[in-house]
């Protein structure tokens, strides 16, 4: 089934064409992580893209994605350079979601989740 | 949030807008962190998602929105760009979650392929939901199952993502499928 779409949509699978992710330049740092700058740390020593990592971190919260779409950088190449800053303490990471330590997906918790949408 | 609270994650995906942060918006309870609004206290990020700064205004790719369905169960919802370049984050988001919501145009359908084999590479389920602009052609269930490429058990709804009582019905379509699908559509994670 999914056949007939990608012929239609005249596509390669995209994990074919990316060939997966170079390995991230720190555990845990993905392209979903979170970043927040810290203003108290001096920008005046970075680099060039250091310094524009932490100017666009600065006013909020971003993901390592957004961070390299803003920056027109690959993925890979803002992770390298985000590990830096986080190893210099002025980026911090944060995983956009944490699980639970059971299972979500128990069906007795989705029926739950069920009944609570229902009355929503 | 409680503090036993069990938390299940949903993703909302589909092409540039077709409507996904109005979705999270719709149905979260919070002000979602979106393209408007960025927050500025990351760290109360997952627990205090109410907490966002309004003077930002650069352009964030992802939506986050939360609804406490009950005492024990919060649920997280991920609105996340179509574009290529999102795809490691999407594949990131996708971990942990109970599956994804996929909006569709019917202007333009096939903008929604790349986002249903995103989640079907994660083997995660979904189900589609056409979002109706005025102007956007009402094509049957069976011609759009048949654009879609979609078996008859994958479901299929329509909705206005700026209604809380119709945004609900993707939800809860999504969720009676994951609880109810057919066991050749099961996947194990
Ligand atoms: N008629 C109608 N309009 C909608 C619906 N959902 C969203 N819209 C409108 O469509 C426009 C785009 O919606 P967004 O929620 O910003 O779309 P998006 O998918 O987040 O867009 P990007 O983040 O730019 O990819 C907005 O003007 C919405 O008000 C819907 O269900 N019906
Ligand atoms: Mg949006």
């Amino acid at each position: 089934m999914t056949q007939s779409r990608h012929r239609r949509a005249g596509m390669v699978r995209s994990h074919t064409a990316t060939g997966g992710d170079l390995t991230p330049a720190r555990q845990g740092l993905d392209a979903a992580t979170l970043l927040l700058a810290d203003a108290g740390q001096p920008v005046t020593g970075l680099a060039a893209q250091p310094r524009r990592v932490m100017e666009l971190c600065l006013p909020g919260v971003l993901s390592v994605s957004e961070v390299a779409a803003h920056l027109h950088l690959p993925g890979p190449v803002v992770r390298v350079i985000v590990s830096r800053l986080l190893d210099s303490g002025h980026l911090s990471a944060r995983a956009p979601f944490v699980p639970t330590a059971s299972s979500p997906h128990s069906a007795e918790v989705l029926r739950k989740v069920l009944v609570a949408l229902e009355k929503l | 949030m409680p503090a036993r609270a069990q938390s299940v994650k949903v993703l909302v995906l589909g092409p540039f807008a077709v409507g996904k942060t109005t979705f999270v918006r719709t149905v979260s309870e919070i002000r979602p962190l979106s393209t408007e609004e960025r927050m500025t206290r990351a760290g109360e990020l997952v627990d205090e998602l109410d907490e966002l700064s309004e003077k930002d205004t650069t352009t964030v790719a992802m939506d986050f929105g939360r609804l406490t369905l009950s005492e024990e169960i919060v649920l997280y919802l991920f609105g996340a760009p179509g574009q290529p370049r999102f795809h490691g984050m999407v594949r990131s988001l996708m971990q942990g979650a109970l599956g994804g919501l996929v909006l569709v145009d019917t202007r333009r359908i096939a903008d929604s392929f790349d986002a249903i084999d995103l989640l079907e590479e994660a083997r995660l389920p979904y189900t589609v939901a056409v979002n109706h602009f005025s102007g956007s052609p009402r094509y049957s269930d069976a011609h759009l199952r048949d654009s879609l490429s979609m078996d008859d058990e994958q479901p299929l709804v329509s909705l206005d993502a700026r209604e809380i009582g119709s945004a609900k019905h993707g939800l809860i379509a999504l969720v009676r499928h994951i609880l109810y699908r057919p066991r050749h559509l099961e996947h194990t994670p």
